[in-house]
């Protein structure tokens, strides 16, 4: 597929499989929650996993550019757990 | 050599994040998926932006492999705290197996207020395994 790293470009073909997997296995988490926040924590590892996805990606494809979409991935992932945080809080303490 | 330890990286972190995506699957409670997946892919996100700055070798995409690292490690033990603490007292039930509660018999119940006994609103639902 790719023709850096040389003779381990299998390695890259192999790591995008095992991420590919996990994806898979994290949206079942997403899908089947039992609990808001379940789904939270599972959106939350699915864009980390999709960071992992852009690097090894920027990395069989030669694009450095791609690590700035990753770091713009983190910080609007990071904004919306703090805002289901709140609203999950906000939620719960206006009951009681 | 270089190509070496740059596949090598790649690899380890893909398997860290393997492992935190199967203890998100198989963990039987929310605060335990959570301690799966932050800490496992938090090392396994670093191992590969390691490979990226590693790969490149240029001092500019160094520098954003290192802010994108710093910011992560940051951030997910954050987020993770707020959810979590979210959570508990939104009611989320914990494991059957769970020992230590220490926030149960708090005298300061947080500025959430106590824990919420019976969720009602779907917000927790009981965990099926």
């Amino acid at each position: 597929m790719s023709h850096t790293l040389g003779e381990y470009a299998i390695v890259l073909d192999v790591t995008f499989a095992i991420l590919g997997v996990a994806l898979v296995l994290t949206f079942v988490r997403l899908l089947q929650g039992p609990s808001l926040p379940d789904r939270v924590v599972a959106f939350d590892l699915s864009t980390i996993i999709v960071l992992g996805i852009l690097a090894v990606h920027s990395v069989a494809s030669d694009t450095p550019v791609l690590l700035d979409v990753g770091i713009v991935l983190a910080l609007i992932t990071f904004l919306a757990t703090i805002g289901f945080a709140q609203s999950l809080a906000r939620r719960a303490g206006g009951k009681t | 050599m270089n190509d070496l330890v740059v596949a090598a990286l790649l690899a380890t972190g893909a398997a860290w994040m393997l492992i935190a995506s199967i203890g998100i699957l198989r963990m039987p409670d929310v605060y335990m998926r959570m301690q799966a997946s932050t800490k496992a892919s938090s090392l396994a996100a670093g191992l590969m932006l390691g490979a990226v700055a590693l790969h490149f070798g240029q001092a500019g995409v160094t520098a954003r492999a290192l802010a994108a690292i710093g910011f992560l490690y940051l951030t997910v033990p954050v987020a993770a705290h707020l959810i979590a603490r979210a959570a508990y007292h939104a009611g989320v039930p914990l494991w059957e197996g769970t020992h230590v509660d220490e926030l149960a018999n708090a005298a300061d119940p947080g500025p959430h207020g106590p824990r919420d006994p019976d969720p009602a609103d779907g917000l927790a639902a009981a965990p099926k395994d």
